[in-house]
C-alpha cells in the first residue's frame, strides 16, 4: 500500500476543532504584536514629523540649537556611550558569573546564587535610581577624584571631577547592575546546554577545566552570548528612571565619564522635559523617542545578523 | 418577609445617619473663613482653575479651608503649568488661572478672554510669594554672604574653588576649605530655574548675560530632576551648591545675598518686601497688579531671589455666578487666614499689608 517511494502522498491531518482554535489563537497572537509595532511606529511616525518639518523658531525646547537633528545627536550619542560602557561593565562579568554557576560552583550554591541574580531582575528602575543617585554616587565620588588625581592625562578621565559623582560612568555602572540578571539568566541556560560529550571529550583529551570552557562551552554558547547581550542592550537603551535620576546631563558629547556635563539619554530626556512640554515641544520630545525607536531596530537587525553569520560554527545544529 | 423590611429600615436609617453625620462635619466653622460671621454660605457651585505647578500645595489648602467653609462649592484647581494654565483662562475654560508671570501687554490688548465682559481688562494678584534658597554644603558652616556678581560667578563656573578671594573677602572669620565648587541646577524646566536666572541677570549683567530661562542657558554645572533631586545632590555631594524652593533648604547651609549694603539672608519678610520695593508694571488696569520686580533692588531689608505666582481673573464676569464664587475664592486667598495657611503648607511668604489692601481693592471690584 505505502510502497510507492517516488512520491509520497502528502497526508493532510484531519482538523478537529481544538487544532484549528489553537491555530487561529496563535495566528492572532503573533498577529497582534505586529499590529501593536505598527500602531507605535506610525504614532511615532505621525506625531514626530511636525517636529522636523516645523520652524525650529516656533519650538522653545529648541532655543540654541539649529534645527532638530543637532538636538537630537547629544542624545543619541548619550544613549548608545551609557548604553556600550554598561555593556563594557555588564557582559564579562555576566559571562564570569553564567560560568560559575554552570561550571564551578557547587550545586546548591550554583542554585541559591541563580534565584538571587534573578531577584535582581524584579527590582524596580526607581529604587535602582534611587540607591544610584543617593548611595552609589556620594561612595564612588572619592575613587573618581583619585582617578582623576592620578589618571588624568587619559582622555576619558580628564575634565573638571564632579562633587556628586552623579557622572555617566555612574549611570551606566546602575544600567550594568540593571541588565545583569537578563544577561546572566541567559548565559546560564545556554551554558547548561552544552552537549556533555563534548565537555567530557576535551577532559578526556587532558584539557583543563577552562581549555575545556574555551574549547567547548563558549564556542557552543556564542550565539547566545550575543542574543542575550543584545537584549540586555535592548533595556539599556530605553532605561529612563534610573538614568534621569542619577546622571547629571547636559546638552554635551563628550567621551568624559568623570565630569559634571554629560550628554543626556533620549529616555531620561522625555521623562524630564515633558512635564512642561507643551505645543510643537511635544512633538520635538516624541521626535526624539522615534530616533530611539529606530536606533533599537538597527542594533536587534545587527545582533541577528550577527547571530546568523555565526550560526554555522555555533553546536546549536 | 419581616427580616427583609427591617433590613430596609436599617439600611435607610444608616444611610440617613452617615448623610447627616457628613454634613455635620462640614458645617463645623461654616461662614468663620469667609469673613460672614455668623451666616451660614450661600455659596454654591462649581469653580475651576488651572495653571501653576509651583502653586499646587498652597491651591490644595485653600480649596480644602474654601470648601469647608462653603459646603455647597466645589473648586477645582488643574496644576497643569502656567502656559497652559493661562491658555485655559483665555479659552473660558476655567474661571481663574494661576501663572508665574502675568499676561503680557500685548496679550491683554488682544482681549480674547473668553470668559469676561469684552474690554473690562482682568485682575492680576501677586499672591503665591516664595522665596528661593541658594543652598550649600560644606561642613559646619550655615551661612555665607555673597553678592550677585560673586553667586553669578560660581553659577558660571568662574569661581572654582571655595577658597576663591571674592568668596573669602566676602566672609571674614569663616573657614573656607580648599574644594571644588559643584554647582547644581535643575534639570527639567522650571519656574524655580527661570526666578534664579532671572535674578542673575538683572543683578549681575556684567557676569551672566543669559536671559532668564525655565531652562538652565548653560552647559557648565550639575543638573539633577526636580527640587528633591537638586536637594539631594546638594545634600549628598562635598562643596556642592545649588537653588531650591526655600521652604525645601532643611538642614543646608543658605546663602544671605548682598543686596544695597547688607547681606540679606532669605526670609518671608524679606521675600515679600521685594514686592512692595518694585513697581507695578505701567499701563495696565485698575485691579491688574502685575508687579516689575526689582531684582537689582538695592532697598533695605529685602531678598531679591523669590518665585511670584500670580492668581488672574476677570473684572467682569460674562455669567454672574462665575463672578461671585471668583470673588470669594480670591478673598479668602489674599485674607491674612489664606496666606497664613499657605504659608504652613506650602512654604510661601504671606503678602505684606500694603499688598494687601490693593489686592482686597482689586478683589472687591469683581462682578
Amino acid at each position: 500500500m505505502t510502497s510507492a517511494p517516488a512520491r509520497p502522498a502528502r497526508i493532510t491531518a484531519k482538523k478537529r476543532l481544538g487544532d484549528r482554535l489553537f491555530s487561529g489563537g496563535a495566528t492572532t497572537a503573533g498577529a497582534l504584536i505586529l499590529a501593536m509595532l505598527a500602531a507605535v511606529a506610525s504614532f511615532l511616525v505621525l506625531q514626530g514629523v511636525p517636529a522636523v518639518t516645523a520652524d525650529p523658531r516656533d519650538m522653545s525646547i529648541l532655543a540654541g540649537h539649529e534645527n532638530f537633528w543637532t538636538y537630537v545627536w547629544p542624545l543619541i550619542f548619550g544613549t548608545l556611550w551609557s548604553a556600550a560602557l554598561a555593556l563594557l561593565m555588564a557582559v564579562p562579568l555576566s559571562i564570569g558569573i553564567a560560568l560559575f554557576i554552570s561550571h564551578y560552583a557547587p550545586r546548591r550554591i550554583a542554585q541559591g546564587l541563580g534565584y538571587i541574580i534573578d531577584l535582581l531582575a524584579a527590582v524596580p528602575s526607581v529604587v535602582f535610581g534611587l540607591w544610584g543617585a543617593n548611595t552609589l554616587a556620594p561612595a564612588v565620588q572619592p575613587f573618581y577624584t583619585w582617578l582623576n588625581d592620578n589618571l588624568g592625562w587619559f582622555p576619558l578621565f580628564s575634565g573638571q571631577v564632579s562633587g556628586t559623582g552623579r557622572t555617566i560612568l555612574t549611570a551606566s555602572i546602575v544600567l550594568a547592575v540593571m541588565v545583569l540578571p537578563i544577561i546572566t539568566a541567559l548565559c546560564r541556560e545556554i551554558f547548561m546546554q552544552t552537549p556533555v560529550l563534548h565537555e567530557e571529550a576535551a577532559l578526556a583529551l587532558g584539557a583543563t577545566r577552562w581549555e575545556m570552557i574555551r574549547m567547548t562551552v563558549l564556542p557552543f554558547g556564542r550565539s547566545g552570548i550575543i542574543s542575550a547581550t543584545m537584549l540586555g542592550l535592548g533595556r539599556a537603551l530605553g532605561e529612563t528612571m534610573a538614568v534621569a535620576m542619577v546622571l547629571s546631563s547636559a546638552g554635551v558629547v563628550t567621551f568624559q565619564v568623570l565630569t559634571s556635563t554629560n550628554p543626556s539619554t533620549i529616555a531620561a530626556n522625555i521623562a524630564l522635559s515633558f512635564p512642561e512640554a507643551y505645543g510643537l515641544n511635544v512633538n520635538v520630545l516624541i521626535a526624539t523617542g522615534l530616533m530611539l525607536f529606530a536606533i533599537t531596530l538597527v542594533v536587534n537587525s545587527i545582533a541577528r545578523w550577527v547571530v546568523n553569520r555565526r550560526k554555522e560554527f555555533s553546536g546549536a545544529n | 418577609m419581616n427580616f427583609k423590611r427591617y433590613g430596609s429600615v436599617a439600611a435607610i436609617a444608616v444611610a440617613g445617619s452617615l448623610l447627616l453625620a457628613s454634613c455635620a462635619a462640614n458645617e463645623g466653622d461654616t461662614g468663620s473663613s469667609t469673613g460672614d460671621e455668623g451666616t451660614p454660605s450661600t455659596l454654591s457651585g462649581t469653580l475651576v482653575g488651572a495653571g501653576a505647578s509651583s502653586q499646587q500645595s498652597a491651591q490644595e489648602a485653600w480649596v480644602a479651608a474654601f470648601q469647608t467653609a462653603n459646603p455647597d462649592v466645589t473648586v477645582e484647581y488643574d496644576p497643569a503649568g502656567s502656559g497652559a494654565g493661562r491658555d485655559t483662562f483665555i479659552a473660558g475654560a476655567s474661571s481663574f488661572a494661576g501663572s508665574d508671570r502675568a499676561f503680557k501687554d500685548e496679550e491683554i490688548a488682544e482681549d480674547n478672554f473668553a470668559s469676561c465682559v469684552p474690554g473690562t481688562g482682568i485682575v492680576e494678584l501677586p499672591a503665591y510669594i516664595s522665596p528661593i534658597a541658594i543652598i550649600f554644603n560644606l561642613d559646619g558652616i550655615a551661612t555665607l554672604n555673597l553678592d550677585a556678581d560673586t553667586v553669578a560667578n560660581i553659577f558660571a563656573g568662574n569661581i572654582t574653588k571655595w577658597n576663591d578671594p571674592a568668596i573669602v573677602s566676602q566672609n571674614e572669620g569663616v573657614e573656607l576649605p580648599d574644594l571644588a565648587i559643584t554647582a547644581v541646577h535643575r534639570a527639567d524646566d522650571s519656574g524655580t530655574t527661570e526666578n534664579l536666572t532671572d535674578y542673575l541677570a538683572a543683578a549681575a549683567p556684567s557676569v551672566w548675560t543669559w536671559e532668564a530661562d525655565g531652562v538652565w542657558p548653560i552647559e557648565h554645572g550639575e543638573a539633577a530632576p526636580q527640587t528633591s533631586g537638586v536637594i539631594d545632590a546638594v545634600t549628598n555631594g562635598t562643596g556642592t551648591i545649588g537653588y531650591a524652593d526655600a521652604s525645601r533648604a532643611g538642614d543646608l547651609g543658605t546663602v544671605a545675598v548682598k543686596v544695597g549694603d547688607e547681606y540679606v539672608p532669605y526670609s518671608a519678610e524679606a521675600a515679600a518686601a521685594i514686592v512692595d520695593a518694585s513697581p507695578l508694571v505701567e499701563g495696565r488696569g485698575e485691579g491688574d497688579l502685575a508687579i516689575e520686580l526689582d531684582r537689582a533692588s538695592t532697598e533695605s531689608g529685602v531678598y531679591p531671589i523669590v518665585l511670584i505666582s500670580y492668581l488672574i481673573a476677570c473684572n467682569e464676569y460674562e455669567d454672574a455666578a462665575q463672578a461671585e464664587l471668583t470673588k470669594a475664592y480670591l478673598e479668602y486667598i489674599i485674607s491674612d487666614e489664606g496666606q497664613q495657611l499657605a504659608a504652613e503648607k506650602a512654604g510661601s511668604a504671606p503678602i505684606s499689608k500694603t499688598l494687601f489692601e490693593k489686592a482686597s481693592a482689586a478683589v472687591a471690584a469683581i462682578k
